[in-house]
């Protein structure tokens, strides 16, 4: 009898609330809430993974070449076909390009930041968590660097933005005239046509900033050295940096992205914030007035 | 009792000296420019109360705001392009070249003291004013404020936002970064789409070839001197109208169109307009301390070759640039000249069309209604339904311009490709206004229907009652006088009934037509208004219901001058 008694109270615990609530004004937004947990957790759980799609330890110890091209052929394969030739469907669109040419640099960025392999053809490939190990990319990019010469993966020197002679404001001047069409004169990426993005640049490596312009990734074009030299290249890195580190002096920085961020800010903050107040100074007003009339 | 006698009257009793001195000078002045009758007419003048009736005031405090922080601005700021190489404070634009506009506006953020809180106050003010003009203008539409007697009122007031408009441009424009030079880009190529004329004005509005030399000293000049002098003269009428014509008030028991009922301006407004004037400031300068706007650092010194990514103008000209982002490629030829529509229509038709539109409005609506007579009360927005309905429509013609305004922004954030976005808006640009006109007039009239049956029935107490034979019925209980009479104060509209094409012995109206065309508007605009109860509807319904006994009723007549 009692223990049923208090099964029922705990049952009609959660359903009393449920009755009593269920007309609150915010029971709307509860359910919304609740539903937009679920369902986000839902896909989160569901999205296929991009987990390294390999057993670690049966890589063999043979060359690192060897290696990198076992490690090719279960990772990248697929799509770049088994010797890197790239691979066209018969409609003619680009599974993976070929990679015969493309240089360490090209394997050290892409598989690098994450952005290969990607989970699905798109537009774009976008950073993810790296799915190989430094030793292991060492070695694809060694293996895709034996097919053709391209790029090299930049050295430690070339990458030092506090050598002598490094000038960050000539870096920036470079970074405006160059790279700001895509990515923001502050490096906050911006949109290019059809699903294509240039990405954010703050929290990204040097050496990968200095191999997507050796290399072009994607939609970039190529910088080489003709065009940008190893010091442009260096310069512009260490203006990035700088701006990265740079504190804000105005406060809250909301995105460095300019008007769009700051229109939404002056209305939903500023404007908002004002008529709330405005409000206030009626109703206190008016209670401080009934309050002397009933005094009187 | 004016004020000025109170203040003689407490200076005979008084010892105190200071006082007795302070009346000596009131009476002094008071007997030579006798402004006792004027002061006490005008300071016991009465204005309503309400929260919306303050949009106007955030307006005229943050102008205020703007104006002291735009004084201190031109302590520093050099209105010259002429070409300099930076050693100021900021490293990572030491040794560039660039105009010292941009630089001094550096060594404002960066080396004057207050400098970059004076800079942000300036520019956060101004996108507070002209969202504040923005809202007041929307109350003032919404409620029917501009009728007649002021109809004047409403094309100052949005001279006025024009204006504030103008200005905010080129204030965005003076510091010569490189994104206010880009969007002065976009601004001259809008000049060059005018036909026949526009490379003229181009040339002469830039002094030759842009961006040349002399725009931001031009620009300067129509920025602190110009716009602000036809601003403050303009708020000055304004204000004038709004206190000449007295304030326009809700309906209520006790307020006709012959009176206001409120408080009077002293000392009940005095103190709470001054106490809000510290609020506005307050709060705008607290805004500008937290968070930063207009990192012009970041964007460099305006260089016509160089172009960023994210180019957007301050919110006010957005919906411009939105307008022109989402418009067709269409370019053609005639008569071997070139003619762009893909920019004269966004950049220069569509203002001037929408601005034309507003300023007409009140206009347009008397020719509508036929109504000329004057108005001093407000109307509730749902019941003008087709008033809202264009008001509501219009809102979201132009926040869609907004969100064009941003297509990269928020194909980026959302990952959506910018091309859909744009798409999206060119289709919901032409179906949505109309379909928020209808959403919204069907919702008005909803909420008159529960006004009227409100009215019949009273409000729904809660209180649900099981008769012997199990029928649930919900008592309802009447509204007080005052509540009553607010929901029934509205006018019944009179849609207007075409005569007949001929008359009695079959000679044809000569002005069937017109009266057909001005019936069939007139029924476009009043003919789904839900009328409100009849006495005898109103005697009829409180009957066969189950009421409660009404409330103690508060009597809502309030002080009247």
């Amino acid at each position: 009898m009692s223990r049923s008694s208090s099964g029922r109270r705990t049952g009609g615990w959660f359903g009393r609330v449920l009755t009593r609530r269920r007309r609150h004004p915010l029971a709307a937004v509860t359910v919304l809430l609740v539903v937009l947990l679920t369902c986000g957790t839902a896909y989160a759980a569901f999205t296929p993974s991009t987990q390294s799609p390999l057993g670690q330890a049966t890589v063999s110890q043979s060359t690192q070449i060897e290696e990198g091209r076992q490690l090719f052929a279960i990772g990248c394969a697929s799509c770049h076909g088994l010797n890197g030739e790239g691979e066209i469907r018969d409609d003619g669109t680009v599974l993976g390009p070929s990679l015969v040419g493309v240089g360490a640099a090209s394997v050290d960025f892409q598989v690098g930041t994450g952005r290969m392999p990607m989970a699905a053809p798109g537009a774009q490939a976008p950073v993810k968590p790296v799915a190989y190990s430094d030793e292991q990319i060492a070695a694809m990019a060694a293996f895709v660097a034996s097919l053709a010469p391209g790029p090299e993966i930049p050295t430690d020197d070339m990458l030092d933005t506090e050598a002598e002679g490094v000038d960050i404001a000539r870096g920036g001047l470079l970074f405006r005239t160059n790279c700001a069409q895509c990515h923001n004169t502050s490096g906050q990426g911006g949109a290019l046509t059809y699903g294509q993005e240039a990405p954010r640049l703050t929290g990204v490596e040097p050496k990968h900033i200095y191999e997507a312009m050796l290399t072009g990734p994607q939609a970039m074009p190529v910088f080489n050295d003709e065009l940008l030299d190893e010091d442009d290249k260096r310069d512009i890195i260490a203006f990035l940096t700088a701006i990265n580190e740079q504190p804000d002096p105005g406060g809250l920085g909301i995105g460095r992205v300019g008007p769009v961020s700051e229109g939404l800010w002056a209305w939903l903050v500023g404007i908002g914030g004002l008529i709330a107040f405005a409000a206030w100074v009626v109703t206190r007003s008016a209670a401080a007035r009934s309050a002397e009339r009933s005094s009187s | 009792m004016s004020t000025t006698t109170r203040t003689g009257s407490d200076v005979s009793t008084s010892n105190n000296a200071v006082l007795q001195g302070a009346g000596k000078v009131v009476g002094f002045v008071d007997q030579r420019i006798a402004a006792n009758n004027w002061l006490k007419r005008n300071l016991r003048k009465i204005f309503p109360d309400h929260w919306s009736f303050l949009l106007g005031e955030i307006a005229l405090y943050s102008l205020i705001l703007v104006l002291l922080s735009g004084v201190f601005l031109t302590l520093w700021f050099k209105p010259s392009m002429a070409h300099i190489i930076y050693d100021g404070a900021y490293v990572p634009m030491r040794g560039i070249g660039m105009s010292e506009a941009y630089a001094s506006t550096l060594q404002i953020s960066f080396e004057v003291r207050g400098g970059l809180l004076m800079r942000q106050i300036h520019h956060w003010g101004t996108l507070i004013f002209i969202a504040a003009m923005s809202v007041h203008m929307l109350r003032i539409f919404f409620t029917g404020a501009y009728r007649k007697p002021r109809e004047l009122n409403w094309v100052i007031g949005l001279l006025l936002l024009t204006l504030g408009i103008t200005n905010g441009f080129t204030g965005y424009s003076l510091p010569d970064d490189l994104l206010s030079g880009t969007g002065l880009r976009i601004i001259e190529a809008g000049i060059l789409a005018i036909p026949v004329v526009g490379t003229y004005v181009s040339y002469f509005l830039f002094g030759g070839e842009y961006p040349g030399e002399d725009i931001i000293s031009r620009f300067y000049a129509i920025h602190i001197l110009l716009v602000p002098g036809l601003i403050i003269a303009l708020v000055t009428v304004h204000l004038m109208l709004v206190w000449y014509q007295k304030h326009t008030q809700w309906a209520g028991a006790g307020k006709t169109e012959k009176n206001v009922v409120g408080y009077p301006f002293f000392p009940i407004y005095v103190a709470k307009a001054g106490g809000f004037t510290f609020i506005v400031f307050g709060f705008i300068v607290l805004m500008s301390a937290l968070i930063q706007v207009n990192p012009l650092w970041f964007y460099g010194p305006y260089d016509p070759s160089q172009v960023t990514a994210g180019v957007q103008p301050d919110w006010y000209v957005g919906f411009l640039d939105g307008a022109l982002r989402v418009m067709p490629p269409w370019e053609f030829t005639i008569f071997g000249y070139h003619v762009t529509p893909s920019v004269l229509l966004p950049a220069v038709i569509l203002p001037g069309v929408l601005l034309t539109l507003l300023a007409l409005y009140p206009w347009i609506e008397q020719r509508i209604t036929g109504d000329r007579r004057e108005h001093h009360i407000l109307e509730r927005p749902r019941n003008v339904p087709v008033r809202t309905g264009l008001g509501v429509a219009f809102i979201v013609f132009y926040i869609l311009l907004w969100i064009a305004g941003g297509n990269d922004f928020f194909a980026t954030t959302l990952h959506i490709p910018v091309n859909w976005v744009s798409r999206f808006l060119q289709v919901s640009l032409i179906v949505m206004p109309p379909l928020a006109f209808w959403i919204t007039k069907r919702i008005c009239l909803g909420l008159q229907r529960r006004d009227r049956d409100k009215v019949l029935h009273g409000m729904e107490s809660g209180v649900i009652m099981v008769s012997p034979e199990g029928e649930f019925t919900e008592r309802h209980s009447p509204l007080s006088a005052a509540q009553a009479y607010a929901l029934t104060a509205h006018e019944r509209p009179q849609v207007h009934e075409a005569g007949a094409p001929t008359d009695a012995n079959g000679i044809p109206n000569p002005n069937y037509k017109h009266d057909r065309r001005r019936a069939r508007i007139s029924r476009f605009y009043f003919g789904d208004v839900i009328p409100k109860p009849t006495r005898e509807e109103l005697e009829h319904g409180h009957h066969g219901h189950a009421e409660l006994e009404a409330h103690s009723g508060s009597d809502a007549t309030s002080d009247q001058h």
